[in-house]
């Protein structure tokens, strides 16, 4: 077995730098990885692109990120709960590239699988296909959109083991599996890491060799950020 | 006049036995309370899960368990989590039977804007684009009006573009269309409306064939 497990998010971040290119899983604040956002933070490092579906609340999240002015660009398919976000992009401080969720979701899987471009009929006709190359496949129209790169996937994952192997838990699951071995470093941080051995083979959803390094994360908030319930 | 409600309920009508629906933000999140009961239907929500329940009873909460508007849900036996991109290839790949969502406008030809007014909103397509390029059953859940009280039915939209010739059905506060090759055919009045009040309220063309009837909600 390949040991991919680092005992802090600290070791889990080296060679993280200014101007680097993130992706980071998540879908608003459910399954977001809250230990390397907050070591982001911490380490300050500037001029950053993120890749992620969101990009936070105010004080939560990316949100974090963009309160200390550290990112330069997002790309994103839905940015509608971030006020502060909304003003950075208006005033011209942040760049935007706004993508299709579906696209968003593929343009990582087609990183992870070794796919330098795919066409999809989402953005045809919109926007988003301006400057793309348009092709027609049985009477359809088509888009041709690129594979991401980026230096470092920072994913979320319930439980993991040593072996890098990953089990998410409900929809936090969502851009996560898509983003591991999608950029040259995945780091997992999971909320139970665990010794080889303990986890099925048969219940595996990423299999080791898609992520670098692992770790046990800590202080996890879990924020909700529609708190919706219904009456007994 | 319909409401809210009143629109969620008559497209739930349009709901049948074996669907997989997804439902967009807003009116189209309501349908899942009018589907009837005697058929099999399975919501799906773009982040993840098919077999969508209802909201939580106070205290189940799960943070790990949310719908593409990040409310609280409750997963159905028989439901189902995946990844995104395995999302996206449901809708795609046209295995979802309904895509029900809003829009801030529709054309005659079909075309839908609901993602962007520039310089004033722009929150994003989420996964807009990608449901109505792929879906070929598509229902535009809205009102009639904006609250200028100008009409969202439109010759062209003037709004960026979320797709083309896509919707096929609208069912808004005062009426059921269906999108023609020669623009709004008119299929049914809400409760009360009367045919002038939808034509005033319709900036496209709209086709009357014969008698219209009431919808029956």
């Amino acid at each position: 077995m390949i040991r991919k497990t680092v005992t802090n998010v600290t070791d889990a971040l080296a060679g993280v730098q200014d101007g680097m290119t993130f992706m980071l899983g998540g879908f608003g604040l459910c399954g977001i990885p809250e230990n390397a956002i907050s070591e982001l933070v911490r380490l300050g490092v500037k001029d950053i692109t993120c890749i992620s579906n969101n990009a936070g609340v105010d004080d939560f999240g990316l949100g974090l990120l963009l309160h200390q002015h550290q990112i330069k660009k997002m790309v994103s398919s839905y940015v509608g709960e971030n006020d502060e976000f909304e003003r950075q992009m208006l005033s011209g401080e942040l760049e935007v590239e706004l993508t299709p969720q579906g696209t968003l979701a593929e343009k990582c899987r087609a990183a992870q699988a070794g796919f330098p471009a795919f066409f999809t009929p989402a953005g045809y006709g919109t926007e988003v296909a301006e400057g793309k190359e348009v092709r027609e496949f049985n009477g359809k129209m088509y888009i041709l959109e690129e594979a991401f790169k980026a230096d470092f996937a920072f994913v979320k994952a319930w439980k993991g083991d040593a072996a890098g192997n990953l089990i998410f838990k409900g929809t936090a699951r969502n851009f996560n599996p898509c983003m591991c071995g999608a950029a040259t470093i995945t780091v997992a941080e999971v909320e139970e890491l665990v010794p080889e051995g303990e986890l099925d083979p048969n219940q595996i959803h990423i299999p080791g060799i898609f992520v670098q390094r692992i770790f046990q994360g800590k202080d996890y908030e879990k924020r909700i950020e529609q708190r919706t319930v219904r009456q007994k | 006049m319909l409401d809210k409600n009143g629109i969620a309920k008559r497209i739930a009508q349009e709901v049948e036995d074996g669907y997989y629906v997804n439902l967009g933000i807003g009116i189209p999140t309501l349908v899942a309370n009018y589907v009837r009961e005697d058929i099999s239907v399975e919501f799906q929500s773009e982040n993840g899960i098919l077999g969508m329940g209802p909201f939580p009873i106070e205290g189940e909460e799960d943070a790990d368990l949310i719908n593409a508007g990040k409310q609280t849900i409750t997963a159905l036996p028989g439901a189902s989590y995946f990844d995104s991109a395995t999302s996206f290839a449901m809708i795609r790949g046209k295995h979802v039977d309904l895509t029900i969502l809003g829009a801030m406008e529709v054309s005659q030809n079909g075309d839908i804007a609901n993602w962007k007014i520039p310089g004033k909103m722009v929150k994003g397509m989420g996964g807009a684009m990608d449901l109505v390029a792929s879906a070929e059953n598509i229902i535009v859940a809205m009102m009639h009006t904006n609250r200028a009280g100008e009409s969202k039915l439109l010759k062209r939209c003037s709004l960026p573009l979320t797709g083309v010739g896509c919707v096929k059905k609208i069912v808004t506060n005062l009426a059921v269309l269906e999108v023609t090759d020669d623009g709004f055919l008119l299929l049914e009045r809400a409760p009360g409306v009367t045919v002038e009040e939808i034509k005033a309220a319709t900036e496209g063309n709209l086709i009357i064939k014969g008698e219209v009837l009431e919808m029956n909600v």
